[in-house]
């Protein structure tokens, strides 16, 4: 075990998939003379050269298709893009391309892309660099999306979406860069097809993912001091959603609360919230409860964004509520 | 016929065998066209009629391993790239022996023998796709060069100028082949386009650019061998574009309020077909009887295509999910 942040167990990950295989390379906005804009990247191109560590011009529709279409004759691309909001000016490729060339071509072509790109509020960035967007992803077919939020899925994740035959967005929730804590050595790829029981309990289930798992955790702590024990599932893999580890869960705890910094109207938290209705609904104690982002743009003050977004006393009190207490 | 000041020595073998590849082309998607009436074939169906000498001439100068990818109006291009034409028909029927298993229909044929990356049907959205691919060909040392074709009209979307100023930055093997009809839909290139001569746009990133006209199988040929070979040699990317003209409507919706009889007409005058005809006929190349028997053989062709697409199956409603993603683990 060594102590590393998810910004460097991200950059690993990378490293190792260049190392393991000729056929990767990273492609994105500064990602090599600048280091990448998180700097994940950061001496990548002093290892691999500029063939492999790509800087673009800022052209997310020429280079997220580009990065399709190299995976598809063979290559294994990495895209970097800066962040989900930039991403829109790639979502013709994303979409009309990556999510429905193996089906529209008959099963002829495939495209083993990984996408990846930083999303989430919390550093007053104001609502173009803000938002968070993965639910509108996870909305489409043809594609897988990720959401790491432990540094295990940081390191671990990314191999097995290169590994994939189809295209795979990966969601890094900017804030997570900085987290820090023990990491295995000998961390490798992880699983990406199912959620993950972050926490045990008996009274309800907590189901989040990527930027709001800690606070989710923590509202758990705090629920154990007033004597609600509280399960907490890290949904991990947004798209397709691992409906299993949900059910069985809130079979157990008959009560659910979705935290999701998406907004409400139309989020992943509908779609669970949806799931567990169309799935467990003779088993529930209470209606499943959301927090999510308020339906705002994300604002710049510090204290507004903070307000805007999904927080550890609206957890608490969502599950209080569902507990009727 | 001279192209863009270029004599080409042609065959008379040769020479036929463009004016066959035109005729199949045209004879196909008129069938298509009356199919479209008895509704055998649906949804947006594009014709090619007027522009066959761009795909005819350009794919005659491709490798097998070369890419090739195309707009909605393909119909031309996946017959000259060599889909058989029976997986073509009956991708337009919608059947399971289509190139696309009937999931595609007539704007989007695929077909990885070939090469044939579709058959996309947003404007501009393949630019990005022929860099990708040439870059990927270039990171793994392939000789192949990866040619796009696009209407003019994509010339105002974002993503032409993002491909072509990455194409050229990074070198890359890309034909880009502008088929410039003049019309986006029904919009004249004069209304859409600040700067109307879109080989000046593509000089403007550093890419060799020249037009020909594209209503000359021969000068389209030489030109898209001159420029491939220039690619081929490690010189980057080359932008061809083609002057020509759709005779019919835009798709089968259109009624074509936008232009003039007197205009279609002045511009089917110059049908690539009847040009080179004259031309093979003035040099003693067509032979009596050769027209009829071209004629016959791709009537035969035709006539085989549709009763293969009549025949051929239903891909089965229980395969609707199949390939949208790979099998899910287990
Ligand atoms: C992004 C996008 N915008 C609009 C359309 C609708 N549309 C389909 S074809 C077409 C005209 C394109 O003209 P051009 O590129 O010149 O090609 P042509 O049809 O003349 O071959 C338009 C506007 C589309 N398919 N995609």
């Amino acid at each position: 075990m060594s102590v590393t942040t998810y910004r460097e167990a991200v950059r690993a990950a990378i490293r190792e998939a260049m190392q393991k295989d000729e056929r990767v390379f990273l492609m994105g906005e500064d990602v090599g003379h600048y280091g990448g804009c998180y700097a994940v990247s950061k001496g990548l191109l002093e290892e691999f050269g500029p063939e492999r560590i790509r800087d673009t011009p800022l052209s997310e529709s020429a280079f997220t298709g580009a990065g399709i279409a190299a995976a598809m004759a063979g290559m294994r691309p990495i895209v970097e893009v800066m962040t989900v909001n930039f991403s829109l000016l790639a979502l013709d490729q994303i979409m009309n391309t990556a999510a429905t060339i193996r089906h529209m071509s008959g099963g002829q072509f495939r495209c083993p892309v990984v996408i990846r790109m930083a999303t989430g509020a919390g550093r007053q960035l104001a609502a173009q660099h803000s938002h968070s967007l993965e639910g509108w992803y996870a909305h489409i077919p043809g594609i897988r999306v990720l959401a790491p939020a432990t540094l295990e899925d940081a390191r671990g994740m990314l191999w097995t979406a290169l590994d994939d035959p189809d295209p795979v967005l990966i969601f890094e929730n900017a804030l997570l860069y900085n987290m820090e804590g023990e990491l295995a050595d000998d961390a490798g790829a992880v699983d990406i097809d199912r959620a993950a029981i972050r926490r045990e309990g008996h009274d309800i289930t907590l189901l989040t993912y990527g930027g709001s798992l800690g606070k989710t955790l923590a509202a758990a702590e705090q629920l154990e001091g007033d004597g609600i024990s509280a399960e907490v599932i890290d949904l991990r893999t947004l798209r397709p959603l691992d409906e299993g580890t949900i059910l069985a869960s809130v079979a157990r705890t008959r009560r659910a609360i979705v935290v999701d910094e998406g907004w409400r109207t139309g989020s992943l938290a509908a779609e669970v919230s949806a799931r567990i209705m169309e799935g467990a609904f003779w088993e529930l104690d209470a209606p499943v409860g959301r927090v999510c982002s308020a339906e705002v743009p994300i604002p710049y003050a510090q204290h507004l964004e903070a307000a805007a977004i999904p927080q550890v006393p609206g957890i608490v009190a969502a599950a209080r509520a569902a507990m009727g207490r | 016929m001279t192209g863009a000041g270029t004599k080409v020595h042609l065959t008379r073998e040769h020479g036929l065998a463009l004016l066959a590849q035109m005729l199949r082309i045209r004879r196909f998607e008129e069938r298509c066209a009356e199919l479209y009436t008895q509704e055998k074939i649906r949804g947006f169906l594009h014709l090619y009629i007027g522009e066959e000498a761009v795909a005819t001439g350009v794919m005659e100068t491709l490798t097998p391993e070369d890419r090739i990818v195309a707009t909605y109006r393909e119909h031309g291009h996946a017959l000259a790239r060599g889909i058989s034409m029976n997986a073509v028909m009956a991708e337009m029927y919608g059947k399971a022996a289509g190139c696309s298993r009937g999931r595609g229909g007539s704007m989007h044929l695929f077909d990885r023998e070939t090469n044939f990356y579709g058959g996309n049907a947003i404007v501009g959205g393949g630019l990005p796709m022929a860099v990708g691919l040439a870059l990927a060909d270039r990171m793994q040392d392939r000789a192949a060069l990866t040619c796009c074709f696009f209407g003019e009209g994509a010339a105002a979307e974002g993503e032409f100028h993002e491909s072509m100023n990455l194409a050229a930055l990074w070198k890359l093997p890309v034909l880009f082949v502008c088929e410039n009809n003049l019309y986006a839909m029904g919009t004249r290139l004069d209304l859409s386009e600040a700067e109307t001569d879109i080989a000046a746009k593509a000089r403007g990133y550093a890419m060799p650019a020249e037009a020909v006209d594209g209503m000359d199988v021969v000068a389209v040929e030489a030109a898209a061998r001159r420029l491939g070979t220039e690619i081929r040699e490690g010189g980057g990317p080359r932008f061809l574009e083609c002057r020509t003209y759709r005779f019919r409507a835009h798709s089968m919706f259109d009624p074509q309020l936008y232009r003039t009889k007197e205009e279609v007409e002045a511009w089917t005058e110059r049908d690539p077909i009847a040009r080179l005809r004259a031309w093979l006929e003035e040099v003693r190349y067509l032979h009596a009887g050769d027209l009829d028997r071209i004629e016959a053989e791709t009537a035969d062709e035709v006539e085989a295509a549709v009763a293969f697409a009549e025949a051929a199956e239903w891909e089965p409603v229980e395969d609707l999910m199949t390939d949208v993603g790979a099998e899910a683990r287990t």
